[in-house]
């Protein structure tokens, strides 16, 4: 029933067809408009996030199978479009400011966050094709938007060839995937390799083949060692918005895709897989923990920091459990709040007009901000997982799962790599507090940096007493995708 | 009230944190003033409300006492449990004890942002106490790390010279060794299904796995106790930290890894706890030993009785490890007389650095001549630490001797050694700075204490001497939960074949 299917996707076409009409009326209207066209796209992204949470849509697959809705895509595609909705919002003043002011930027940004919807919401390798794409070509021009600089033209340039590879990567491994089980549809994968399992035959080594390589491929898009080359150069050199759009959203989308590929269809392969996401994992907390320390550039950091957080939420995958995925979920809803918090500091680091990113800029700002300070502070402990806030119990969850399947080894070293990493993030509560201020930041800040500011960190802080909302979700997503 | 006693107690500190959080004034001056006389009627009020645990609290039980349970994070198995026995009860009184007389200690001693100094004492208390009282074994470890937050910015912002070598020294000493703790955590819950303490001391776990849990909870507690060799965190922490913060890190801090050891090592991990008491026993005689020698040869005030401190936990860890009824009594005593004492010695160090300024033992001489009254105190405590009969020192480290002198004459025999050393180097302090010529102008200058002063030391002198006088007011309290917890573990340890290592190869 196409009424029934299209129903069933009203988010995602509500989403295309604002995003169209956002488009038309900047093209006639012009770019003086550009702040009217992101305070719509907001509010877009806000309906998009009320049709999913009060929607209460039919769940199941629709257009052929293609599509599908479960509680795990309702919820990571709330995640992803709170984390878009913050991107959104940050980025208009910034762009103001700078003097590269374009509605494409918005614009671009529902379509990005369309194609993430998409990617979460895929039941068939081709549509998880397309909405990865429709998602990437958006970030590769927001990459390179300020095409008169330098960097932002080379991080966007890095970021398309990169992101072209693995999408090429991608493509070879669902075509060795559909050459040897004859499908691309999820349910008939899943059906086909759970029944090479239960005949005890071993999977061909063209499938398996297939299965690294689409692993691959998802590894670029969530900068995922070994395939993260392109994270720091990309983070600095893109604007500072289109660094925390980056930092979040995309790779919510990228990992769920990930999670739902790999537990779903291939969730017999699991000896197959556990092995690389192991490996990976273990590459990224150490990498992203070890690299991190010589950094001067904030942004650069934060590069580095995302690669290590990557790094824990796929312990939680490694589990191949149901526990596993409920803490990815818990983490990744866990990791954007801190990081949109930390981004909404950096976009908040200005001094006379010009945007500074050096951690040495935050000398003694405990003294010159005294709450931006305190609120940066409280996103350091959690990044390194410091109980009571939140990102302890992002830690918490998924290393409780891998401790629970028995990968105990990759649990222990984990946990110590977030000891070095802790290193990093008490070096700016350092430099905060216990240096003397150098220069201040200009002030205000702005409304929406200050709401952006003051919700992510109630959040951090809170988790520990309101946490059952998200837990609860958590666990029903991640049920519902081992349900089948 | 009474249900909540514990819950009360824990996160009042947090409330008048808040309070003081919220604190707007025209001055600094007056912010200043307001934050310091908050939080002295808060932690004042605090302790006032921790007495009702003294009061009220059953004496000859081994249950938990004041119990509260709320479900919390259902989905990770986790519940809000709080209960106090008689092991844990009196290091929630030392901790409200402490945290006022750190405050009033700070009066005049912290000028630079007094309002965020006082939130951070005030959130330590609530982990602090916290820690003491959790009876889920996730709640015990979320108050034990948080502790490092608030003590990494006191020494961090208003710290020493070196401050930012000992805050960072601090954190990631403790933090490696926790988050070993919280794997063995995560394992023990999923071997078990919860996390509820009581429920896991009576879970029985395998011997393997039992072994290598007791090895991620010791890397933990070890780091915190200090155990020798990975105490050299806490002279450098001890060093640079405010006086107050000094306090807190001795009078408190410290009593956390022994508190471990009693609460989680010996009555879950029996087996591997028989298993690594020569360990135990090595490393204590080692910190007692080689601490005090390297005391010795301190020319900083702070560092000698950072690392006496040291020398002093070492007596605590043998205690617990001789797992006998005087050993443990002992090693709990020996913390509740060194929170006192070395807290007490620590402030009387920062009554002389407010002063003068240094801590070098050489700057000082002849200062009973200016400050009398000052030199009385110092000896009290001086010789409460080391172990006069009358004081509180006395007690415990006796306690200890005679249950290691039970458990393994050659331990008793070789820390006993150390009270020799220890009395070396305590009067060498007293001797150099206390006696000696007056010579020095700026010492010639120094005035006694006054009235806040005084009344910091006064409830420390009462403590130490009523501890050393009338030990079963405290005995009274904890023995029942230790004759309790030692029945269990020789329970376990009789229902496994467990043996010491290297028990073969000494025939033992």
């Amino acid at each position: 029933m196409i009424t029934t299917d299209l129903s069933m996707a009203l988010p995602e076409i509500f989403l295309a067809c604002s995003a169209t009409v956002l488009l038309m009326y900047g093209a006639y209207a012009g770019n003086k408009t550009a702040g009217f066209v992101s305070a719509l796209s907001v509010a877009v992204i806000a309906v998009a996030f009320g049709l999913i949470f009060f929607g209460g849509q039919k769940q199941g697959v629709a257009f052929g199978g293609l599509f599908v809705v479960d509680a795990y895509a309702n919820y990571m595609k709330l995640v992803a479009l709170t984390a878009s909705g913050f991107g959104i919002l940050m980025t208009q003043r910034f762009v103001e400011r700078e003097g590269m002011a374009r509605f494409e930027i918005p614009v671009l940004m529902v379509l990005a966050t369309l194609g993430m919807m998409m990617m979460i919401s895929s039941n068939d390798l081709m549509s998880l094709y397309v909405g990865l794409e429709l998602q990437s070509l958006a970030l590769y021009v927001i990459a390179a938007i300020r095409r008169e600089n330098l960097r932002s033209s080379e991080a966007g340039l890095k970021y398309f060839v990169l992101g072209a590879l693995s999408s090429g990567m991608l493509l070879y491994g669902c075509s060795m995937v559909y050459g040897f089980t004859g499908t691309t549809d999820f349910d008939t994968l899943g059906t086909v390799i759970s029944g090479l399992a239960a005949g005890n035959e071993s999977p061909q080594v063209g499938l398996v083949v297939g299965l690294v390589f689409v692993c691959a491929a998802i590894a670029f898009k969530i900068s995922a060692v070994p395939f993260h080359m392109w994270t720091p150069d990309v983070y600095e050199g893109a604007p500072t918005p289109v660094t925390a759009f980056f930092a979040s959203a995309p790779k919510v989308a990228a990992i769920a895709l990930f999670a739902r590929l790999l537990s779903d269809p291939f969730g017999s392969l699991v000896a197959e897989w556990q092995q690389i996401i192991v490996f990976v994992a273990l590459a990224s907390m150490i990498l992203g923990s070890l690299a991190a320390i010589k950094q001067t550039n904030i942004k650069r950091l934060m590069a580095y920091s995302s690669i290590g957080n990557i790094g824990y939420a796929l312990v939680g995958l490694a589990a191949g459990t149901q526990a596993g995925v409920e803490g990815l979920v818990i983490y990744m809803t866990i990791y954007i709040f801190m990081n949109m918090g930390t981004f909404a500091c950096i976009l908040s680091m200005r001094q006379k007009g010009n945007m500074v990113e050096g951690i040495d800029d935050l000398k003694g700002l405990s003294k010159t901000s005294p709450a931006m300070a305190l609120a940066l502070t409280i996103f350091m402990f959690s990044m390194a997982g410091i109980p009571p806030l939140a990102g302890f119990f992002a830690k918490y969850v998924v290393f409780a799962a891998a401790v629970d399947a028995g990968l105990t080894t990759l649990a222990v070293i984990g946990i110590l790599t977030s000891v070095i990493g802790a290193f990093y993030y008490l070096r700016i509560i350092k430099v905060m507090y216990f240096d003397e201020p150098s220069g201040s930041f200009d002030k205000p800040i702005g409304a929406e940096m200050t709401l952006v500011l003051t919700v992510t960190t109630a959040f951090i802080v809170f988790f520990i007493l309101f946490s059952s909302p998200i837990m609860d979700g958590a666990a029903v997503a991640a049920s519902s995708l081992f349900a089948g | 009230m009474q249900d909540h006693i514990l819950s009360i107690v824990t996160f009042a500190p947090l409330l008048g944190a808040l309070i003081i959080l919220l604190i707007r004034g025209d001055s600094e001056e007056a912010v200043a003033k307001n934050s310091r006389w908050v939080a002295l009627w808060v932690s004042g009020v605090t302790f006032a409300v921790s007495l009702l645990l003294w009061t009220n609290f059953e004496r000859g039980t081994a249950e938990f006492q004041f119990v509260e349970e709320v479900e919390w994070m259902p989905s990770l198995g986790l519940s809000y449990r709080m209960g106090v026995d008689g092991i844990s009860v009196l290091f929630v009184l030392l901790s409200t004890l402490l945290t006022p007389i750190c405050i009033i200690s700070s009066w005049g001693a912290v000028n630079k942002r007094v309002k965020e100094y006082m939130v951070s004492f005030l959130i330590l208390e609530t982990m602090m106490v916290g820690m003491f009282c959790a009876l889920d074994i996730v709640v015990f470890y979320i108050f034990f790390e948080g502790v490092l937050i608030p003590m990494f910015l006191i020494i961090g912002v208003w710290g020493g010279a070196r401050r930012v070598y000992a805050a960072f020294k601090l954190f990631l000493y403790t933090l490696a060794g926790s988050v070993l703790m919280l794997v063995a955590i995560l394992a023990m819950y999923s071997f078990a299904g919860t996390t509820d303490i009581t429920t896991l001391m009576t879970t029985t776990f395998p011997s393997e796995m039992q072994k290598w849990l007791w090895i991620a909870f010791f890397a933990s507690f070890a780091v915190k106790v200090p155990m020798w060799p990975v105490h050299t965190w806490l002279p450098d922490a001890h060093v640079e930290a405010p006086t107050a913060g000094s306090v807190i890190l001795a009078g408190v801090l410290l009593k956390m890894g022994a508190y471990g050891f009693l609460r989680f090592s010996l009555p879950m991990m029996p087996e591997a706890s028989v298993y690594f008491t020569p360990l135990v026993y090595t490393l204590s005689v080692v910190a007692v030993i080689y601490t005090s020698l390297v005391a010795l040869a301190q020319e900083d005030m702070k560092k000698l009785i950072a690392y006496s401190s040291v020398a002093h936990m070492g007596y605590v860890t043998i205690g617990i490890f001789a797992a006998n009824q005087q050993g443990i009594e002992g090693a709990i005593y020996q913390m509740l007389s060194h929170g006192v004492v070395s807290a007490a010695l620590f402030l009387c160090v920062g009554v002389v650095y407010d002063r003068m300024h240094t801590r070098m033992i050489a700057a000082y001489g002849g200062v009973v001549d200016k400050m009398p009254v000052y030199a009385l105190m110092f000896m009290v405590f001086m010789l409460a630490s080391v172990g006069l009969p009358g004081t509180g020192g006395f007690v415990g480290e006796f306690l200890v001797l005679v249950g290691a002198f039970k458990a393994n004459t050659l331990v008793a025999a070789l820390a006993a050694t150390g009270m020799v050393l220890g009395a070396a180097y305590m009067l060498y302090l007293y001797r150099k700075v206390i006696f000696g010529k007056l010579e020095k102008d700026d010492v010639k200058a120094l005035l006694d204490l006054n009235w806040r002063e005084k009344a910091v030391f006064a409830p420390l002198i009462v403590l130490t001497l009523w501890m050393g006088i009338y030990p079963p007011s405290f005995l009274d309290i904890m023995s029942a939960s230790v004759s309790n917890l030692i029945t269990n573990y020789e329970t376990a340890i009789a229902a496994s074949n467990a043996a010491p290592m290297f028990a073969q190869v000494f025939g033992q």
